[in-house]
């Protein structure tokens, strides 16, 4: 793990620390490509993963003091001791108030300082990813692009991007446990967020307000890359998706945007202006199909677009009446839109 | 029925007999649904709890059987989404609070020495309305239409536009109606507690078990309007087109859940309250000797019923409210942790200074100050708003709260049936079986939500009903499928114990633990009268101080045995000084009457068939105007 | 209460002899004044949301193209429920006495101001409702939920009113059984006190 200077705070290093979630983790085998708070990627995740430290360190102190009067009361007070009568008020009032009140006063402030840290919100001039919450996908938007993608936001490593959040139903929850804490999209009112990555690099996320019956397949990917590669990416958006090259990824195009699919379904430069579901220029360099339902190949693709039903029941997108010859000319030209 | 009692002391046989002719009850079919007796009312409380919280486990085994390996097809979203929702709801509603209410109404007279609640009639009626409103939202299970949006049900996602049907309608209005039971029951308690309590037992006299009842029951009268306005104003919404959650109109959809919190974080104390009451009620007997700093137990007790109304927004520390009111908020949060830190305190320090008895109970204890402190801890992060920005909504909440309910009102109420089985049912329970009982649940427990806070923290949010393999979360979901398994196993030996108790157990004496409060005074199971004498009380401790004894046997008086009728005396409020004898209410079909025409009037409005439910409104005034006509008799009729 | 039992022993011992207090108040003083409590709570919140409503909806309240409500009637109203409560009070006292007439007068004389201030409510939603309907936004929601839900209380009271009024046609009451009647005496302070917090959030709060 990276330490970047930001990152080195007051707050003790975990190094030993580390070792000790390391045994946990080893205890539940957890793997390391959890998307894990513990684990943090940038600025925001990395303040609260050292305010989790803190408290679980004093959790830890607490727990084994109480432990051991109880465990001390078990072992001694039984058997043939006499019963003592007295009435310790000062002790419960010192041991169960007094010492609980500094801890806590002074846990509160380290807390109230990391909540301020986490609502400076970004310099004017930051760049500014506009996120929207559909049920169950997301649509992301750039400030300055004309294009639109979905479940897949693009940062510049290291600069602090603001993330404007909006619903477009009910309340969802935009969470990247190693980046930022959660914001929630607030049906009717709008919301703001940062995102800094120190690192780049992938990013988990996922919706974590309940919001119907696909809120487990509403994940989406920050992916963090250097500032010329997210230019780049920001430009792409501007330009008509990739055009086809071979027959079949033409007759895909055709059959895509003559068929069913460009109902609901955009694809820049075509007729495709469909605005239900996500727009699909870049389709074939997304990190998954259906918000992190199946990972993106062309197996996958052919089954979510065959019936999507059977892969993320309850979404939107009814089964689709594609012929046997056409659906793999559609696969061939969605996984060429890069 | 009894089994020792020989002749008491103090009342004479005649005297007796005269006391069970005006209390008992002959069996037939009409005296089991017209009972008011407190103790019947009060075993029909936790028979049903019991039985909402079998199905609220059934639900929660299904799940963890989903999630038990990434990916797995056991159960369609839509059917772990009702899960987990009837899960929750059943939990917190129909199991938890009525439980502890159940356990109040058999305990609080005998324990404050009265012979029944101060509205026996309403009592029976708030048993009533709480079984059909249970039923009333579990039928919606087998019709598939069960609620699907949560325990906390948030708007919009419950408006009509994303939730056609009638199932959160189950909900809001299973709610308002199961709420009619749980505040007439409050009210109840409060009033028993005030005027009904023995000539003696001033308010530093009364039992911690009572105090944390009463408390609960003014949390339950003022936070449970918000919960009811909240059902109102949706159940508004989605059947006539009002506009309070609805943006595009003015309205807002964070108003359902200030409302929602507003009761729900005081409804978090109202669970655990009464188990933190048991903790201090069963402990004495296991110590021998007094809890603790009485005095500082019972202020934390109050504080916390206060507190509790100022911290809802901690719930809600990811909408984006403004920053000031979340330091507030998390400042409140953060206090409200000390009332239960001298609580515990007192606790520790009654195990150090005493002598411990180990038995079933105590081992509850001792699972209850493991994991409700686990539990303790990690409600203090919380109070963070940063960290719990980073943690909520994720499996680290649930296990959290899993940690506080289980621990601060499972593991209480488990320490109770133990306890007080020997008062409810007459019969000792099997201390073996009992014992591997405990080492299950403890162990079940554990291995169920400790992985938990892991993933959690590894970034697995709450309510999916699936997950991706990749990720570094299976290994800790199965431990935790594993962990419930041995969890139900534990539960399941509880409940084997108890219908072994009921048919094999030994006979109980009347007070086989060496209890401090006036339960253990009577028969096992207690006579229908409870007291053939009121006991004149000296003591925080009347069954282990003389003259309390005294004044039941050789110190008698006429004016204590009251066997000239129904019963029982009023006291004052605060000294509790002898008012009067009152004649108590006596049994009546007229509450399940009341409580039959209000199922109808729910079920009606549910299906929208306006006229029936004119009807039933005006069959449930009638009844109304029927039960309360005056009568002529000469004393005052409570109820 | 006045009753205090005929118990010889209660009335004359020392300790009854050192009370301070003239007695507690009866189980059916406490239900009821919890219940009141408790329904108070319900309406503290149901005008917490509309404020909160109000003010997340911005300056403009009532929003665009609906008028204050009218003034006139609403304190008409207030009048007649206030005054609606003495002769209520007179009639309960008059049964502490044992003058059953009297009681019988105020609870007549009760119901019929009531009944006025009903009617008066009900043209007032008639006019209203020409330019505003629950429907029409969340303003009208409100409002309609509001005077609505205190006037199903109002009802409540009358048919509380009335039952008293038929109990007392059959000597049911006497100085000492009048708990019923004291009940519907709170009821009445319940039903003044939400009032006017109705008609200050409702009527006044939108003109300040």
């Amino acid at each position: 793990m990276q330490t970047t200077p930001s990152a080195n705070r007051r707050r003790v290093r975990p190094r030993p620390v580390g070792a000790a979630l390391l045994s946990l983790c080893l205890l539940t085998g957890c793997a390391g490509d959890s998307p894990s708070a513990l684990n943090p990627g940038g600025a925001g995740a990395t303040r609260i993963s050292g305010l989790w430290w803190l408290l679980f360190w004093i959790s830890v102190a607490v727990f084994v003091e109480v432990m051991a009067l109880m465990t001390w009361a078990l072992v001694f007070r039984r058997g043939a001791v006499r019963v003592r009568h007295s009435q310790p008020m000062r002790f419960v009032a010192v041991a169960g108030a007094g010492l609980p009140f500094v801890i806590l006063v002074t846990v509160y402030g380290f807390g109230l300082h990391d909540l301020a840290a986490l609502g400076k919100s970004p310099g004017r001039d930051a760049p500014t990813i506009e996120v929207i919450g559909h049920r169950w996908w997301w649509e992301v938007r750039y400030q300055g692009a004309s294009g639109v993608t979905a479940n897949e936001l693009h940062i510049p490593v290291g600069e602090r991007v603001r993330v404007r959040l909006r619903t477009d139903d009910v309340l969802h929850s935009f969470w990247v446990p190693q980046l930022m804490p959660k914001t929630d999209l607030i049906a009717g009112q709008e919301r703001q967020t940062w995102l800094q990555a120190e690192r780049a690099g992938s990013y988990r996320g996922q919706c974590a307000e309940y919001c119907g019956t696909q809120h487990a397949h509403m994940a989406f990917m920050v992916v963090a890359e250097p500032r010329a590669d997210f230019d780049a990416w920001v430009g792409r958006l501007d330009a008509p998706a990739r055009a086809p090259e071979t027959d079949a990824e033409r007759r895909g195009q055709q059959a895509f945007v003559q068929g069913t699919c460009a109902a609901c379904h955009s694809i820049r430069g075509t007729d495709a202006q469909g605005k239900v579901g996500p727009d699909l220029s870049d389709v074939g360099s997304r990190w998954s199909i259906g918000a992190g339902a199946v990972p993106n190949d062309p197996g996958h693709l052919g089954g979510w677009i065959a019936n999507s039903q059977t892969v993320k029941p309850g979404n939107y997108m009814p089964p689709q009446p594609v012929s046997a010859d056409q659906l793999p000319e559609l696969i061939a030209y969605l996984q060429s839109l890069k | 029925m009894s089994t020792t009692t020989g002749k008491p002391p103090g009342a004479s046989q005649e005297e007796l007999s005269r006391l069970e002719e005006h209390w008992g009850e002959r069996p037939s079919l009409r005296a089991w649904f017209s009972t008011v007796d407190h103790k019947k009312i009060g075993r029909r409380y936790i028979v049903t709890a019991a039985l909402f919280f079998l199905f609220a486990g059934i639900s929660a085994l299904l799940m963890r059987t989903q999630l038990a390996t990434p990916e797995s097809g056991i159960l369609s979203p839509q059917e772990y989404n009702q899960l987990f929702t009837m899960h929750g709801t059943s939990m917190i509603f129909l199991f938890a609070t009525p439980m502890f209410f159940g356990l109040g109404n058999f305990l609080v007279p005998l324990m404050i020495g009265s012979r029944d609640m101060a509205f026996p009639r309403l009592n029976a009626f708030g048993y009533w309305v709480f079984l059909f409103a249970g039923l009333f939202m579990w039928v919606s299970v087998p019709f598939g239409s069960a609620p699907s949006a949560g325990w906390f049900n948030y708007a919009p996602l419950t408006n009509l536009k994303f939730e056609p049907g009638l199932a959160i309608d189950v909900y809001n209005l299973g709610l308002l109606f199961l709420g009619i039971s749980t505040t007439v029951g409050a009210i109840n308690f409060i009033v028993t507690a005030l005027k009904l309590r023995a000539p003696g037992m001033s308010l530093n006299r009364v039992p911690l078990f009572v105090w944390a009842i009463v408390a609960t029951s003014f949390m339950v009268v003022f936070a449970l309007p918000a919960l009811n306005l909240d059902n109102l104003l949706l159940f508004l919404d989605r059947r006539f087109d009002t506009h309070f959650f609805d943006p595009s109109a003015g309205g807002n959809v964070l108003l359902w859940q200030h409302l929602f919190w507003i009761f729900g974080h005081p409804d978090v104390y109202i669970i655990v309250m009464p188990g933190l009451g048991i903790v201090s009620a069963v402990l004495p007997a296991f110590t021998r000797r007094g809890v603790v700093a009485y005095p500082l137990v019972v202020l934390a007790i109050v504080s916390i019923s206060i507190l509790s109304f100022g911290v809802w927004a901690h719930h809600m520390f990811a909408t984006g409210l403004p920053q000031l009111s979340y330091s507030f908020f998390s400042a409140a949060s953060t206090i409200i942790t000390i009332p239960s830190g001298i609580q515990f305190f007192a606790w520790l320090s009654t195990m150090a200074l005493g002598r411990l008895v180990i038995k079933v109970p105590l081992l509850f204890l001792i699972g209850f100050l493991v994991t409700f402190l686990i539990g303790g801890l990690t409600g203090a992060m919380f109070a963070l708003t940063a960290f719990d920005q980073q943690v909520t909504d994720s499996y680290f909440v649930v296990a959290h709260f899993h940690y506080v309910l289980l621990g601060g009102a499972v593991f209480p109420m488990l320490a109770g049936l133990y306890y007080w089985l020997p008062k409810v049912t007459g019969r000792m329970y099997h201390e073996g079986l009992g014992r591997w009982a405990f080492w299950l649940v403890l162990a079940g427990m554990q291995l169920t939500f400790f992985p938990m806070h892991l993933y959690g923290l590894f970034g697995m949010p709450r309510r999916v009903y699936t997950y991706r393999g990749d990720l570094g979360w299976d290994a800790g979901n199965l431990i935790a499928t594993i962990g419930a398994y041995v969890l139900a196993t534990g539960l399941l030996l509880v409940l084997i114990g108890v219908v072994h108790a009921i048919r094999r157990g030994r006979p109980a004496p009347n007070d086989p633990w060496g209890g401090d409060t006036l339960e253990w005074t009577t028969a096992s199971p207690p006579e229908s009268y409870n007291f053939p004498v009121l006991p004149q009380v000296h003591s925080l401790h009347p069954t282990w101080d003389e003259r309390t004894a005294e004044s039941t046997g050789a110190r008698a008086s006429q004016d204590r045995i009251l066997s000239e009728g129904r019963r029982t005396l009023f006291t004052s409020e605060l000294d509790a000084r002898y008012e009067r004898a009152v004649e108590m209410a006596e049994s009546s079909l007229i509450p399940l009457v009341l409580a039959f025409w209000l199922l109808i009037f729910f079920i009606s409005m549910l299906f929208s068939w306006w006229l029936v439910a004119g009807v039933a409104a005006a069959a449930v005034v009638v009844t109304m105007g029927v039960w309360l006509w005056p009568s002529r008799r000469p004393a005052e009729r409570a109820g | 209460m006045t009753d205090r039992g005929g118990i010889v022993a209660a009335a004359t011992g020392a300790e009854a002899l050192s009370t301070e207090e003239p007695v507690g108040r009866s189980t059916g003083w406490w239900g009821m004044v919890l219940f009141v409590a408790t329904e108070s709570t319900f309406f503290a919140c149901l005008l917490g949301s509309y404020y909160y409503l109000r003010f997340q909806v911005g300056p403009r309240w009532p929003p665009d193209g609906i008028g204050n409500p009218e003034l006139v009637r609403p304190l008409i109203m207030t009048g007649l429920l206030l005054f609606s409560s003495v002769p209520l009070f007179w009639g309960v006292r008059g049964i502490r006495y044992g003058r059953r007439w009297r009681l019988r007068a105020g609870l007549l004389a009760t119901m019929v101001l009531v009944v006025t201030f009903l009617t008066v409510q009900a043209t007032e939603y008639v006019d209203d409702l020409r330019t505003l309907t629950p429907t029409t936004d969340v303003y009208g929601s409100l409002y309609y939920l509001i005077t609505g839900f205190h006037s199903v209380h109002v009802l409540g009271g009358l048919a509380f009113v009335g039952w008293l009024l038929a109990a007392s046609l059959g000597n049911r009451f006497d100085p000492q059984h009048y708990d019923r009647v004291r009940n519907a005496g709170i009821f009445w302070v319940f039903l003044d006190v939400v009032w006017v917090a109705v008609l200050f959030t409702i009527y006044l709060s939108p003109r300040l």
